[in-house]
């Protein structure tokens, strides 16, 4: 424990800004990767345990990408586009199968993917660390803001995550096809007999949530090292982020991801070994105290 | 899938408590003839891998039925039960190494701090319903995991609890001799499944299947389903921690690993490979997948790929585990025989 460090940065604002952004990132990446989950659990009604793997398939796909065409805007497209598409084989092939099975069979089955997916990625890619590096358009200098350091890159990160986030929310709300989606979520059964074809909308939710982690990855790439297994660290807290936040709640997702992304930045300070602790530590007092999370509406 | 779930069309339940106690003899004269069969395998084979491999199924099958007690039994689906072998291998091994008792108040011991802490984490999870108590427990684990991890001084942090646990020699039976540890182990298991068994037999154990069932009648017949679920969360945490110490003392330390949540998604796979309808289908799930993990990773580094092709198979093939799969094959070919 190391209380001396945090409220020293705590006193700082130049330490203030730096770990605000730091953890302002880490919270909007989780935020791509949970908000997807939460979308895929609030219309599917499944646990999508793999969608560690979509992160990690975008990142992948945005680094080969971007080593092939040098274009970063084409990275991030491939990165989320390729996702989209592996999202929608697996949803229709795979997981459609386990629909209104026990939870613990669809959990085996994405247990099984996160298993082969790594494995993919171990022979395509390699086991080795892998990285992307800063695209040039970033390799500037960074801006200061009251004495702290924040990249050019941090900014577009959580500008597009932002952007996302505000597409996601007003569409769901305002568009047609967010209608049909939230309609379905509700009652898939008169959906289906009003003449929409559910299993489309389950494809494309599914799409749409994978293409998010896509994203997220692809956006992670250049500050992060790309490894076989980088997704499950990153499933276990945007999980964390999905039950604080309440499942289904995009809103949820973005607070629970803002909250786990400052506590990992500023825990880091207080507590070095004891981060994750902190993370956990949250979540058990969130579930005790309210069963469906922040923002969640059913009560379990 | 629940046990419910496979039994549905099955005969009815048979309760009736007349035959309980020859049942209950029944039992014993298995687990007498199970134990003497382990027992002298030693003189069939002088293979230290093959004994090795029974250690080894008797940790984790003590594990995996435990948890079964839980996931098949009660419908109490935890994600983080592996947080108590873990548990059960770290208080063995530190209280082993730092006080210095013999190995079997180092185990009564043990036993009494999963009690505890069993009870403390238990009385939180199981008011939560399914989803949420399986996140709150995974919760838990990471919890324990992360405790580990960073109380390096006491637990040695990611490099686990090293220098070794002593094995005193107590009423003549000396653990640091490989054949005393085999048979340790193999009395530890047949005791732990037969004990298991007597529960999930009684009166309570009808309790806890009316409960994963029909929690809201179960109530309305006066079952304190609070209480019930607590008490079987924290019987089955401490058949857990039986398995830890197995697994401590067999590889004589314990390591993070150990308390991750790894555990127990293994055993979860392992309840569903072997199935949750029948008592011994977490002990036959085990044996499977320490036998698919030992060939798999000898012949190919990407393991992931078959296993993962493996649990596709049950999920989506056969949609239950094999045991129940056999179960249902033998009850069909009854029901037709009988006409």
């Amino acid at each position: 424990m190391d209380l001396d460090a945090l409220t020293g940065c705590l006193a700082s604002s130049a330490c203030l800004v730096t770990q605000t952004t730091s953890g302002l990132i880490i919270g909007m990446l989780l935020f791509l990767v949970a908000v997807g989950l939460t979308l895929i659990f609030g219309v599917l009604k499944v646990v999508n345990f793999s969608h560690g793997a979509f992160y990690m398939f975008g990142a992948y796909f945005a680094m080969t990408a971007y080593q092939l065409t040098g274009s970063f805007a084409l990275a991030m497209f491939c990165g989320a586009a390729g996702t989209a598409v592996i999202g929608l084989i697996f949803e229709r092939v795979f997981m459609s199968r386990v629909y209104g099975a026990d939870v613990l069979m669809q959990l085996l089955v994405c247990y099984a993917f996160v298993l082969i997916f790594d494995d993919v990625v171990r022979m395509i890619w390699g086991p080795e660390f892998k990285s992307m590096g800063m695209p040039a358009a970033f390799q500037v200098m960074p801006l200061f803001i009251a004495g702290g350091v924040v990249p050019p890159y941090y900014l577009l990160l959580i500008g597009v995550a932002l952007a996302a986030a505000l597409i996601l929310g007003l569409g769901l709300a305002r568009t047609r096809i967010g209608k049909v989606i939230r309609a379905a979520a509700h009652n898939p059964g008169m959906v289906s007999a009003l003449g929409i074809n559910t299993g489309l909308i389950y494809g494309g939710v599914f799409a749409l949530g994978g293409m998010l982690a896509g994203l997220a990855g692809a956006l992670a790439a250049p500050v992060r090292s790309l490894t076989p297994g980088m997704g499950f660290s990153v499933l276990i807290e945007s999980f964390i982020v999905t039950v604080i936040g309440g499942m289904g709640s995009i809103l949820g997702a973005l607070i629970g991801a803002l909250l786990i992304g400052l506590i990992r930045s500023f825990g880091s300070l207080g507590f070095p070994l004891f981060t994750e602790g902190l993370m956990y530590l949250f979540m058990v007092i969130v579930l005790v105290s309210r069963p469906s999370g922040l923002f969640g509406k059913e009560v379990a | 899938m629940s046990e419910a779930q496979a039994e549905q069309g099955a005969s009815t339940l048979n309760v009736s408590r007349t035959g309980a106690k020859s049942q209950r003899y029944r039992d014993v004269l298995i687990a007498l003839i199970a134990f003497t069969v382990l027992a002298s395998l030693p003189m069939l084979t002088s293979s230290k891998f093959l004994l090795d491999f029974v250690i080894r199924c008797s940790a984790y099958g003590l594990f995996a039925t435990s948890l079964n007690l839980l996931v098949g039994y009660t419908g109490l689906t935890s994600f983080g039960h592996g947080m108590f072998f873990g548990l059960g291998a770290y208080g063995y091994g530190l209280v082993m190494q730092k006080t210095g008792v013999s190995i079997p108040v180092a185990f009564v011991a043990t036993l009494l701090i999963t009690l505890v802490v069993a009870t403390v984490i238990g009385a939180i999870c199981v008011r939560l319903k399914e989803i949420y108590f399986a996140f709150v427990t995974l919760a838990f684990q990471m919890l324990i995991h992360s405790t580990i991890l960073s109380w390096v001084s006491l637990t040695g942090g990611d490099q686990g609890l090293r220098g070794g646990i002593p094995r005193p020699a107590f009423l003549g039976i000396d653990l640091s001799n490989h054949l005393h540890l085999y048979i340790f182990s193999c009395a530890l298991l047949v005791i732990g499944l037969l004990l298991m068994r007597q529960i999930a037999q009684s009166p309570f154990g009808y309790t806890l299947r009316m409960i994963r069932d029909n929690a809201a009648r179960a109530s309305f017949v006066g079952i304190d389903v609070y209480r019930a679920k607590l008490t079987i969360f924290v019987l089955a945490a401490l058949f857990a921690s039986v398995g830890g110490m197995i697994m401590a003392l067999f590889v004589s330390g314990a390591y993070p690993e150990f308390a991750y949540w790894t555990i127990s998604g293994e055993g979860i796979f392992i309840n569903m490979l072997g199935g949750v309808t029948t008592f011994l289908g977490p002990m036959v799930g085990t044996v499977l997948l320490l036998i698919l993990n030992d060939t798999v990773t000898r012949f190919t580094e990407y393991h992931g790929i078959v296993l993962g092709i493996v649990i596709l198979f049950f999920a989506i093939g056969l949609r239950k585990g094999l045991m129940d799969f056999a179960y249902e094959w033998y009850a069909q070919r009854r029901d037709r025989e009988r006409g």
